[in-house]
């Protein structure tokens, strides 16, 4: 290519005045949270009624795709959002935290539904009330089954959250939650986060 | 109203009456649903009866634990049991539903399992030892279905507690 | 479990073993057959076959499937053993989503009672409503008024269209079909805004209560069920020619997951399955509820028993419930939408402000609620899945003393390990999809 056709992009002809749209200046922090913000992965994890309005939520009316959210990542290994749709039962409750160790971070949670977020009208034995027993929860969405609109304003609480929260506090630790895990010898006191 | 129908009229002199049968069981009407109540012994023989007169599919099987529930009605003739196995049959054929209440003591929890007539039953049963202990005599894999499998107790008894059960939670075993 | 929990002792009798498929190895020649006879469902002479030529331990592999997978429709687990791309054995694995609903059943009152149940089977959450007030209606010995029954018509089958739409558009995302997936979620919205003007929700609606509904339809919903009877013809023609004219659809269909009537049978099966065997039957027509037996619907069979089949009664299932609707629109009766029995109804609003025993009487049935004679009933109505019933206890107090839900898809799942002997592993997808087991409903 000659000198005559190369483009100049602006910055040669107007000197330093092209700076304030051609460059992007911030803190390190800002601009990685601003990068999160908008890329954020949800995987599927849908379990009961909420399913199909998360589901729903992707479809063609709702239409997640306007924030950039419609890949929904069928492997926990991509995702960096678990939305927790549903009842979580006590024989689901292992599995779900598996899947939530197998995130990379950074990683968030949403709790949609009353079921997940508190164990809903099941107060009985089957249904772990409150799935922030197992995993620490950033934004709970409520409602039997929330609307997709709830879970749209669920997702965009959590955008804010990221973007306006801290970047380097490891999700889970400090919260000090501890549960009970079955050892081989009885229950044994297992701390959040660390596991 | 109640499960007794042929004698509730004439509630006076059961006696005299002969208590209504099929298949020679004894047959009782609820809400004009019939209604046998086979015993443990002669619960295997009635479905092979049963299986041959055409009712060729269990649509259901679950069970009752009447612990607390001392009012219901059966046959003079019929001891009740803390447990109730229901079995309900279709005949498609004749468009008729059957429905068995099989007693099952509350020691030795056994019934014999349906499953090589009706291997639809299989799952059922299953449900049925999970939710109330109820074991099936030649049941190919009586293991629990809907709790997980080291669950401790039978949740549907009546003696176990409904709610705030403390979770029973247990690490994933595989690697993270 | 804590120590504080204290169970009696003869409840501690309580694992038999492990749920998961045993590898090969382990299991005894005889167990493996009374396995292979129990899990496959085979035939004796099939299963002396299947033993003869039992491959070897190192040519196989037992590979887990779920309960965290796109497309096992929520939690549905499966070990399947393989042999190369096909499937020897194949295990279903359920209860992750057990909820204790029939545990709290027990605890909810009558009325509260559908707001427990239609959490069930939440792509079609008006018919297990249904099934449970048609059962403690029988109970009570009482009869609906005209135009109650024929609200609830309209409602389960405009429900069943939704439910429907939404097995296209998960069978067509299963597949492969992704814009199918997105075409079925637009006609079911459209479905749910005709649900959700009548009820107030998008799903577990609490609508059909004993005694009748629980609101009348409001105005102008004949112009909202006339939209949908207008769009979903031509929609359902696109259907026509994106899939049942597509060669990759029905390649992937055909032949795939074929089961005969025998064999349903046997397992119990109902719904779209049995039908799809080209067995003729179908609870609306052979033991009418409701009034079904006045109006006029094909009951549509298929003749191979195989994925396509199902797939295809489920398609023109929604044109019949689409001729079922526009009959309610002409017939809907006028009259009362909820009994007028005081003993079930509650006073209507405007009389709690004038009427001391009014209000007296509506806070009395929505605390302790209705008291149920004494019996035991079982009503089974045709849902979506098959044939979905309810087994109702009463002991003559408020609350069911038992209340149980034979769940189609519980049973349906059982022809998994049978359909999908010796298929491919790409098919079993497809399998599953064609099964439609909605999970809420298979572990209660």
């Amino acid at each position: 290519m000659s000198s005559e056709t190369r483009p100049t992009g602006g910055l040669l002809e107007s000197g330093l005045e092209g700076l304030s749209h051609n460059f992007l200046t911030g803190t390190l922090e800002e601009l990685v949270k601003w990068a999160r913000r908008h890329s954020v992965m949800p995987a599927t994890f849908g379990l009961a009624c909420c399913a199909l309005e998360m589901m729903a939520a992707g479809g063609p009316h709702y239409d997640l795709a306007r924030y950039g959210m419609e890949t929904f990542r069928a492997s926990p290994r991509q995702a960096d959002l678990m939305i927790v749709a549903g009842r979580v039962s006590q024989k689901m409750a292992p599995v779900l935290r598996q899947i939530y160790d197998q995130m990379m971070e950074p990683k968030w949670v949403i709790s949609m539904g009353v079921c997940a977020s508190s164990g809903g009208m099941f107060n009985n034995y089957a249904i772990v009330q409150g799935v922030d027993q197992i995993v620490p929860v950033d934004v709970y969405a409520p409602g039997c089954p929330p609307s997709p609109e709830t879970l749209m304003h669920a997702i965009l609480t959590l955008h804010d959250k990221i973007k306006n929260g801290e970047l380097t506090r490891r999700k889970g630790e400090g919260l000090g939650l501890v549960v009970e895990q079955m050892g081989p010898s009885g229950p044994v006191p297992v701390t959040l986060g660390q596991g | 109203m109640t499960d007794i129908d042929a004698q509730s009229g004439e509630a006076d002199t059961p006696a005299e009456i002969a208590p209504e049968t099929l298949f020679d069981t004894l047959l009782t009407h609820s809400h004009g649903q019939l209604v046998l109540h086979p015993t443990r012994e002669s619960y295997p023989g009635l479905l092979a009866t049963l299986h041959a007169a055409g009712y060729h599919s269990v649509v259901d099987l679950c069970g009752v634990d009447y612990l607390t529930n001392d009012s219901r009605q059966l046959p003079a003739a019929i001891e009740p049991e803390r447990f109730e196995v229901v079995v309900n049959l279709i005949n498609h054929r004749e468009r008729a539903r059957l429905r068995l209440r099989v007693q099952v003591p509350e020691i030795d929890a056994v019934l014999p399992s349906a499953f090589i007539l009706y291997p639809g039953t299989e799952a059922m049963e299953r449900e049925t030892f999970d939710m109330f202990g109820i074991s099936f005599d030649g049941h190919p894999d009586l293991t629990r279905i809907l709790m997980p499998e080291d669950w401790i107790g039978h949740p549907l008894r009546k003696d176990y507690d409904v709610g705030r059960i403390p979770v029973q939670f247990k690490g994933a075993p595989a690697n993270r | 479990m804590t120590a504080t929990h204290e169970l009696p002792a003869n409840v501690n009798q309580t694992s038999e073993g492990g749920q998961e498929l045993t590898s090969a190895d382990v299991v005894a020649a005889s167990e493996r057959l009374r396995e292979l006879g129990a899990v496959l469902r085979l035939s004796e002479n099939d299963a002396i076959l299947a033993e003869r030529e039992q491959v070897p331990d190192d040519e196989t592999m037992i590979i887990n499937m779920g309960p965290q997978h796109p497309s096992t429709h929520g939690v549905l687990r499966l070990m399947l053993e393989l042999q190369g791309e096909t499937v020897l054995r194949c295990k279903p694995i359920i209860g992750y989503l057990h909820t204790g609903m029939e545990r709290t059943g027990e605890e909810l009152t009558y009325l509260q009672g559908p707001t427990n149940v239609t959490r069930m089977d939440y792509a079609a959450p008006l018919f297990t409503e249904l099934a449970f007030s048609l059962t403690v209606e029988k109970l009570l010995d009482i009869e609906v008024p005209e135009r109650a029954i024929w609200i609830r018509m309209l409602m389960t089958e405009m429900n069943r269209i939704s439910s429907h739409l939404l097995f296209m558009a998960t069978n067509g995302m299963d597949l492969g079909a992704v814009s199918m997936m997105l075409y079925g979620w637009r006609e079911r919205e459209e479905a749910l805004r005709f649900l959700q003007e009548v009820t107030g929700l998008r799903m577990n609606h609490n609508y059909i209560r004993p005694g009748g509904v629980a609101a009348d339809l409001p105005d102008g919903w004949r112009d909202g069920v006339l939209r949908l009877l207008d769009m979903l013809p031509g929609r359902l023609a696109e259907y026509d020619t994106l899939l049942n004219q597509q060669p990759i659809f029905r390649e992937r269909l055909q032949g795939v997951g074929a089961i005969n009537a025998d064999e349903c049978l046997a397992l119990g099966v109902t719904g779209p399955i049995l039908r799809s065997t080209g067995y003729d039957w179908d609870l609306r027509r052979d033991m009418p509820y409701l009034a079904f037996d006045q109006v006029d619907f094909d009951v549509v069979v298929g003749s191979y028993g195989d994925c396509f089949d199902r797939y295809a009664i489920r398609l023109a299932e929604i044109h019949e419930s689409m001729k079922i609707v526009r009959q309610c629109l002409e017939k809907m009766p006028k009259g009362d939408y909820r009994i007028q029995d005081k003993k079930v109804t509650p006073p209507p609003r405007a009389r709690i402000d004038e009427s001391m025993e009014a209000l007296i009487h509506h806070f009395k049935i929505f605390t302790e609620g209705f008291k149920v004679p004494e019996g035991e009933a079982y009503v089974a109505i045709e849902s979506p899945r098959g044939e979905l019933g309810c087994y109702i206890v009463s002991d003559g107090s408020s609350n069911p003393y038992r209340m149980h839900v034979r769940a189609p898809s519980f049973v349906n799942l059982q022809t998994l390990p049978h359909l999908m002997h010796g298929s491919l592993v790409a098919d079993a997808v497809a399998i599953i999809s064609s099964v439609d087991p909605i999970l809420g409903e298979v572990d209660r």
